[in-house]
């Protein structure tokens, strides 16, 4: 597809390099000379100087024949603008980034009258992802399918997880309830594992669950289920106030250290009952005043990455069992953050990436079913957990699983029909309008029909 | 430096110009001619060697800067060194250095010949020199990434810097590959267009194909001794338009192909080539006028001479060494300048002279007003100082290498006229030079003119040609880079010294 991103920020990049790696063809557009030579050198894309929110430049951009424009600049007004003016010259869908709490309830508004195919807010995801890690401070990291009925739960086997150093197939059978294992990360190399995998110490699992028994997968592994009450955040940002947002709704105790005066403010009107602190979350003796020790779960947000993970390992060391959980913007190093110990590690330019890939390849495959719902990329982006609804034209229906050929690498993880969730075996069939989770480390799905041989 | 890469691509390249070399060979069969040998020698040593290198898939398949313009001069001399072997081995030129010359004069699309005599030529070693006036004319580079994408990222575009002629590259679509897909597509659409021109005007079909090679590479290798000096004036014509044609910016080519008519048309390099074929015609035709018949006639060779010249074919319709000296000034003032970036065509290119007087001026005009601030544009984009940098060192580059050719050619016996033009015409990947003394082959003295060759130069001369002639084509950057021993070497070196 020709697409054309507008914005080379730290999402744009990554975006625009992960749809020139999926073949498509590329145009970026941004104000910034430098940053478009730099990237030319990187990736295979063609660029244009210019502001996209003019029609000359998006003219020059090629954006009659666009099948999708992607607006990723700073500001919300100009993504909107670029999206509108798009529309009107022709391309035929457009995602704009829109990030500003105070415009998130008009979205629906904006989207419908402008056309717009899709608002992204990737503050307001990393602020839902925290969430969901809150839920389960055992997991490295959480991704949710079907309306919240299956998870995707993430974690590192330790000495004392039942499923440590015994094969899959034994272990997951003794389970009282329905769990399975997708994917297995061990020193770099990434498996889909089959029954007769052992399980090692400090292998990273990730492992598909219904959301209802979660909590009771991981008591059943071995893990204490901890709950967390209270929270301390570091970095009155936007994610910091999405994550307020959604936090006033359950009963735990917030604290937001803030640098800015003015911020914190504004934090504290919106949100009267937490515990807003005007102060350098990077001081030490105010963390410690401020109830570090006592706190569950550590969050760090400030916009700076390296504080954020010097922080992290800080409150590790002063309270092991904290949970710590890490905002990190450049993903260049992501290989060593992994080693370090600070639990969970967010990545808001991934998530916003996924979203937005998740939109492209619903679009390339042009099929109104058989439609990607969602797709994550879990364990350091090395699986693609995909969702699809599967359609009534589909060629898997009415055949048991074991009668299907389906590829290599390829696992065919959950079934949700109605309000059951299923994790199928060899006998089970797809039905019109269950959504299922295929969960693969090679393949690039655009169709559910495509895992078949 | 990603040394696995460099010698995959290597690999690669020498498989195709194994698969290239195929033609020749059909021709050879068709012709029943004993060059056969020759070519599928050179065809299997291609293939094992290429074969070989690209078993070793590099894991890291980055190309950075420095690797995309070592892997662009490494491969052009590894082309010339086999490309010359059918030639060799044929036996019908029996110096490896005057083989050497000839695909390299070939590759590089000058046209320069040692020989004397080609009509006498295989069929099939003339369809091949030729044809590597085509090849050399878009780039084998480009011609790879054409059919395979190398890199996938953004390395192939240092590749395509280091290959195609002109201060800046861009892409025509997104990808590179794509973006060299359409470029050979033009090219060679256009190529068969002039193929079937000639036809029509009566030129066998043997004649028409490799002439239509010689043309559109902007080669200037002609298959008849006397370049096109019997050709009939309607081929004469045809050969002067499609010159003309393929020294202009192939980007253009593309805007009318996707109907941006606009766009092309407003192209600043284009009216100035333009501009300067038609006063140059101008002034030659007046000026040679009562050497020809007609006014016509001198006109019509004013026309092709300056076409073969700005865009550094280097056919000839006439002796024009024998044309008055403001003529002949003018020629070899075109010879420098060269055609249209992004072309096929040589020489300095019209895009940097326009920079160049576009900076002098403006720095003429902040002399009597210091303050002045005025913004250089080109094709109605601010030019960066970076790009007045680039083009200025490549200016002193030029400049440099063409005092250091001249003087090692000074060693031989060519005459100071000979001498200067034959480097420039070498270093511009024109062909033809210019002489003042009247030939004489029995006093062993060496004279320019189009109907000579540069057979007579003693063998170092013939390699300080060699390496001209390649600095031309890949503009200097590549090979000097290529040349330069890399810094951990120099450090190694100097270790050495200190212990």
């Amino acid at each position: 597809m020709n697409i054309i991103v507008v914005g080379i920020g730290k999402v744009g990049y990554t975006v625009a390099e992960q749809l020139a790696q999926e073949k498509h063809d590329v145009t970026i557009i941004d104000t910034n000379e430098e940053v478009i030579n730099d990237t030319l050198q990187d990736i295979d894309v063609i660029g244009v100087i210019g502001n996209g929110a003019v029609s000359k430049t998006l003219l020059d951009a090629g954006i009659d024949e666009c099948d999708m424009l992607i607006a990723l600049t700073g500001s919300d007004e100009l993504n909107i603008l670029a999206c509108l003016l798009a529309k009107k010259l022709g391309a035929d869908s457009t995602i704009a980034r829109v990030r500003n709490l105070e415009y998130s309830n008009d979205l629906k508004i904006i989207k419908d009258s402008l056309g717009l195919t899709m608002a992204v807010n990737p503050e307001k995801e990393a602020a839902a992802e925290i969430q969901r890690i809150l839920k389960f401070p055992t997991a490295r990291n959480v991704t949710f399918f079907g309306h919240d009925q299956v998870d995707i739960l993430s974690f590192v086997a330790n000495k004392s997880c039942s499923l440590t150093d015994k094969a899959i197939k034994d272990s997951f059978s003794k389970l009282k309830t329905q769990a399975l294992a997708c994917a297995v990360e061990r020193n770099d190399e990434v498996f889909i594992p089959t029954g007769d995998f052992v399980v090692q110490e400090h292998d990273t699992l990730a492992v598909l669950t219904p959301t209802k028994t979660a909590p009771d997968f991981f008591k059943q592994i071995g893990y204490k289920m901890q709950d967390i009450k209270n929270i301390m955040i570091i970095g009155g940002g936007k994610i910091a106030m999405y994550l307020a947002d959604s936090l006033s709704h359950i009963n735990v105790n917030t604290t937001i250290i803030e640098k800015d005066l003015e911020t914190a403010k504004n934090i504290s009107d919106f949100f009267p009952h937490i515990n807003v602190v005007h102060g350098d979350g990077t001081n030490r003796s105010l963390l410690l005043e401020e109830g570090l020790l006592e706190a569950d779960a550590f969050i760090c947000l400030t916009g700076i990455d390296e504080e954020n993970i010097v922080l992290s390992l800080f409150a590790k060391n002063a309270s092991p069992k904290i949970k710590t959980i890490t905002k990190v913007n450049h993903t260049l190093f992501s290989e060593v953050i992994k080693t370090l110990d600070i639990d969970s590690v967010v990545y808001p330019k991934f998530t916003t990436a996924d979203i937005i890939m998740k939109n492209v390849r619903a679009k390339q495959s042009g099929n109104e079913r058989n439609d990607v719902q969602k797709l994550t990329r879990i364990i350091n982006n090395r699986v693609e957990a995909v969702e699809f609804e599967v359609g009534a034209d589909s060629q898997l229906i009415g055949k048991t699983l074991t009668e299907l050929n389906i590829r290599k690498n390829i696992l065919l993880g959950s079934i949700t029909r109605g309000k059951d969730v299923i994790i199928p075996k060899g006998s089970d069939a797809l039905c019109a309008g269950d959504t299922v989770v295929i969960v693969t480390s090679t393949e690039r799905l655009l169709n559910l029909d495509d895992i078949l041989e | 430096m990603n040394k696995r890469m460099i010698a995959y691509v290597q690999g690669l390249l020498m498989v195709c110009e194994a698969g290239l070399l195929l033609l020749p060979l059909i021709t050879a069969l068709i012709y029943g001619e004993s060059t056969v040998s020759a070519f599928i020698f050179t065809i299997c040593l291609l293939c094992v060697v290429g074969l070989v290198l690209i078993k070793f898939k590099p894991k890291d398949k980055t190309i950075y800067a420095r690797d995309g313009l070592v892997i662009v001069a490494l491969g052009w001399i590894i082309l010339s060194l086999f490309g010359a072997l059918p030639y060799y081995i044929s036996g019908e030129i029996p110096r490896f250095i005057d083989a050497l010359f000839e695909t390299v004069s070939g590759l590089t699309t000058t046209g320069a010949s040692i020989l004397s005599e080609v009509e006498s030529m295989s069929k099939s070693l003339l369809f091949w020199r030729n044809f590597t006036n085509w090849i050399g004319g878009m780039g084998v580079l480009v011609f790879v990434m054409a059919v395979l994408p190398l890199s996938g990222g953004g390395g192939d575009l240092h590749l395509m810097k280091a290959e195609a002629p002109g201060p800046s590259v861009g892409k025509l679509v997104p990808k590179s590959n794509k973006t060299a897909r359409i470029l050979y597509l033009i090219y060679f659409a256009l190529t068969a267009a002039c193929a079937i021109f000639l036809l029509i005007g009566g030129l066998p079909l043997f004649d028409s194909i490799t002439t239509a090679f010689g043309t559109a590479g902007t080669g200037g290798f002609s298959i008849y001794n006397d370049s096109f000096g019997s050709a009939s004036p309607y081929c004469r014509t045809v050969i002067a338009v499609f010159m003309a044609l393929f020294g202009i910016n192939f980007n253009i080519y593309f805007l009318l192909l996707i109907k941006r008519f606009k766009d092309a048309f407003k192209s600043e390099e284009l009216w100035t080539y333009i501009g300067i074929i038609i006063a140059s015609v101008t002034v030659i035709t007046i000026n040679i006028s009562n050497q020809f018949s007609s006014i016509g006639e001198a006109f019509h060779h004013a026309s092709f001479q300056v076409s073969s010249l700005m865009t550094s074919t280097g056919f000839s319709s006439t002796d024009f060494n024998q044309w008055p000296e403001l003529s002949r000034t003018i020629l070899i003032m075109m010879m420098c300048v060269g055609a249209c970036a992004g072309s096929t065509g040589g020489g300095f290119k019209v895009s940097r002279l326009i920079l160049l007087v576009k900076y002098a001026a403006k720095e003429l005009r902040s002399v009597s007003h210091p303050r002045s601030v005025k913004v250089l544009k080109f094709e109605g984009r601010r030019v960066k100082d970076e790009t007045i940098r680039g083009t200025t060192a490549y200016f002193i580059v030029y400049v440099a290498i063409f005092c250091l050719s001249l003087i090692l050619i000074s060693f031989d016996k060519g005459d100071t006229t000979t001498n200067i033009t034959s480097v420039i015409s070498l270093l511009n990947n024109m062909g033809p030079n210019m002489g003042d003394r009247i030939v004489d082959s029995a006093s062993g003295i060496i004279s320019g003119g189009p109907l000579t060759n540069f057979g007579p130069f003693s063998n170092l001369s013939k390699i300080v040609f060699i390496l001209d002639m390649l600095f031309g084509r890949l503009e200097f950057f590549p090979l000097i880079v290529l040349l330069t021993p890399s810094r951990s070497l120099r450090q190694k070196l100097s270790n050495r010294k200190r212990l």
